[in-house]
């Protein structure tokens, strides 16, 4: 029987139009064998989470440059707790400074790469972490 | 340029050379890599001589500084006469807090004014906009209406100062507010001095605060070159912009290529609207990177100021001069800093800033070491702005015109970037122009093409970020970063409360109308959008009028 790909969702929430990142992760885990998805821009943490149950995804990352993340991130870990998805791993990115990931962690996101992380790190992060 | 028995003498000897004292070195000592590339994977040769350029002819190509094709400088003087503008990007928390940085940053030297816009800003949302939250005031200065606008320049006189203002959907309504700005403080529309981004085809791109679907943006532009032409005769009605694709991920060729390719399809789009060339083409105003390859960089700038003066007299037949110059703004590249090690990014900013300079660049923002991590602090801010001052003052560059013409690897490598521009905007026709192939997703999937590939040899270590994957160290992570206070976007909603209730309401609604009705018809639409802000209609509200007449942008996801 063939292996079961991992599902990821790559969504960028809020007005933040800066993809270059999201979109060369994306490919990067569609080229580890995963199956991607990507929302596109200026996603409600409501869409995210709406996507994330229908795909039926083991994985979202979020990815925000615009400073939103504190306000953003903790609400789609949230709603994905309210449809019953709480099983998901919730990954961020982005510029996102050193104080605020404790703060994510404790609010459900698994894990946050910031500036000069290696796709690498993130494709190993997720095998590791998702348990098919 | 060269004499023909001159040059088959050189290649005699240069093959000698080669077979002689190269081979005998190779032997010895091998290279550092078996072949050598630009940033932009041009090729690099070990040794340019006249014989790389010798199909150069000074007058068509190079031309005397402040003629055509401008290849030089678009000033006969250059820097001897006046320096470049130091324009540093600001814009953070809320119109009083800007303020007061534009005005330390004023006092510190700096010569004009550019101003960043929070994201419900640029696209066209009040600061209550439920789409807004967690947004306001972060990457930029909440603007919901006129009363900010006039708060934000406080103890400024607009014709003291000029000023840029990175916006593009609701460009129009933002000029607008300036302009209505100006007559409040009793200044002429005719002494403004500053620029619109204004350049929406990009932000379907790579930049992506698109409000509007093409058609109904690219007449918001046409609308503003129209009225800029009539009543700012000293404003730049667009940047057209490189610098965000370049920062997508796009090599310095595709960044030239593509750039021009939008400035086409905005030209033919004023044309189509029947406006002249020559009354609207010298205020167009460009946008470039500076990346870390100082001498591609500096032969990229030169190229482009050819290829656009080539465009515009042959393709459009501008007769102006002015037309036919490219004067451009250059940021130092966002992209090309580290988290780690925030203390080199100084050192890049320096090469960077040097290669705008050395390329002729019109104003010039510096980055600040700590921008990979979060907005700068105003003890970094200063330094960046204090490395343009040095290289002003100290480094002699500036001193003579166009200080790399001639060097054979320069020359070579213009020549090298404007063939492959022009191939590219050869393969952009065909497609049916710059929106036709945006729509198409081309440029969209050329510039991820590019981006992966260069994460790719970040990740296998073939190209080097020194800090990064080479020469690394154990490091704190750094504190003392810039906030903004969450408190702001509180104050900004209760700002709007209070708007809505001083202001004369019968106005607004009047003057919305004659929005709508503008929108619809064909008349220009910057006249009625004065009108709207001058009743302190909010930035929201005329964007929702113009949202119900245009219609939104749906985009197409390429990855």
């Amino acid at each position: 029987m063939a292996e079961q790909p991992i599902r990821v969702l790559i969504a960028k929430p809020g007005l933040d139009g800066h993809d270059r990142g999201a979109k060369v992760l994306a490919r990067a885990l569609r080229d580890a064998g995963m199956e991607v998805i990507y929302t596109g821009l200026r996603q409600t943490p409501e869409q995210i989470a709406a996507t994330a149950t229908q795909e039926d995804v083991h994985v979202v990352g979020l990815s925000c440059l615009s400073g939103a993340h504190l306000e953003l991130f903790p609400r789609v870990v949230q709603l994905l707790r309210e449809h019953g998805a709480g099983d998901i791993l919730v990954l961020g990115g982005g510029t996102i400074p050193s104080e605020d990931i404790s703060v994510l962690k404790e609010h459900g996101v698994a894990e946050v790469f910031t500036p000069g992380a290696s796709t690498q790190e993130v494709v190993e992060f997720v095998k590791r972490s998702v348990n098919l | 340029m060269f004499d023909r028995d001159a040059l088959r003498n050189l290649e005699q000897q240069k093959d000698e050379w080669e077979r002689g004292p190269v081979a005998k070195t190779l032997e010895q000592f091998g290279e550092r890599s078996e072949e050598f590339r630009t940033t932009s994977e041009l090729p690099v040769e070990r040794l340019y001589t006249p014989l790389e350029v010798a199909e150069a002819d000074y007058q068509r190509d190079l031309g005397l500084p402040g003629e055509y094709p401008f290849t030089r400088g678009i000033q006969p003087t250059m820097y001897r006469g006046r320096l470049w503008t130091m324009r540093q990007y600001a814009g953070f928390g809320n119109a009083e807090e800007s303020n007061r940085r534009y005005k330390y940053l004023l006092e510190q030297g700096q010569t004009g004014l550019s101003v960043a816009f929070d994201l419900p800003t640029q696209i066209g949302y009040d600061s209550d906009h439920s789409l807004s939250q967690g947004e306001v005031g972060k990457v930029g200065v909440a603007i919901d209406s006129l009363a900010d606008m006039e708060l934000l320049f406080d103890g400024i006189p607009l014709d003291q100062v000029s000023t840029s203002m990175t916006i593009n959907a609701p460009a129009a309504i933002l000029l607008a507010m300036y302009a209505a700005l100006a007559r409040k403080q009793g200044v002429a529309l005719d002494r403004l001095r500053g620029t619109i981004q204004n350049d929406i085809l990009k932000e379907y791109v790579a930049r992506g605060t698109y409000i509007f679907p093409p058609r109904p943006s690219m007449r918001l532009v046409s609308d503003t070159f129209a009225f800029c032409a009539e009543q700012l005769p000293n404003w730049n009605s667009i940047s057209i912009s490189g610098y965000h694709m370049r920062e997508a991920g796009c090599n310095a060729v595709q960044e030239v290529a593509f750039t021009l390719a939008n400035a086409i399809a905005y030209v033919q789009a004023a044309l189509d609207a029947g406006l002249d060339v020559d009354t609207f083409a010298p205020r167009l105003s460009f946008f470039f990177d500076a990346h870390n390859d100082v001498l591609e960089e500096v032969s990229k700038f030169r190229a482009a100021r050819k290829l656009w003066a080539r465009i515009m007299k042959e393709r459009f037949g501008a007769k102006k001069a002015r037309s036919q110059m490219l004067r451009f703004h250059t940021q130092t590249a966002g992209s090309a800093l580290t988290a780690q090690q925030p203390d080199n990014n100084v050192v890049r900013v320096t090469l960077q800033a040097l290669a705008a300079v050395l390329g002729g660049t019109q104003s010039l923002h510096t980055n600040s070491r700590e921008e990979a991590l979060a907005l700068p602090t105003e003890d970094s801010v200063r330094l960046a702005l204090r490395t343009q001052q040095v290289i002003a003052h100290e480094s002699g560059v500036v001193n003579t015109v166009d200080p790399l013409a001639g060097s054979y690897y320069v020359e070579a490598l213009t020549r090298e970037i404007e063939d492959r521009v022009n191939a590219y905007i050869e393969k952009i026709d065909e497609l049916g122009g710059a929106a036709r192939a945006i729509e198409q997703g081309y440029i969209q999937r050329e510039i991820q093409e590019s981006a992966y590939t260069h994460q790719k040899d970040v990740e296998s270590g073939e190209r080097v970020v020194v800090g990064l994957n080479k020469y690394r160290i154990a490091e704190e992570p750094p504190t003392n970063l810039l906030r903004v206070d969450p408190v702001v976007e509180r104050q900004e909603r209760e700002k709007l409360v209070q708007l809505r209730a001083r202001r004369d309401n019968a106005r607004v609604t009047e003057t919305l109308e004659g929005v709508r009705r503008a929108a619809a018809g064909r008349e220009n639409l910057v006249p009625r959008l004065l009108e709207a802000v001058d009743a302190y209609a909010t930035l929201g509200e005329i964007c929702d009028v113009l949202r119900g007449e245009f219609g939104v942008h749906q985009a197409s996801v390429v990855f």
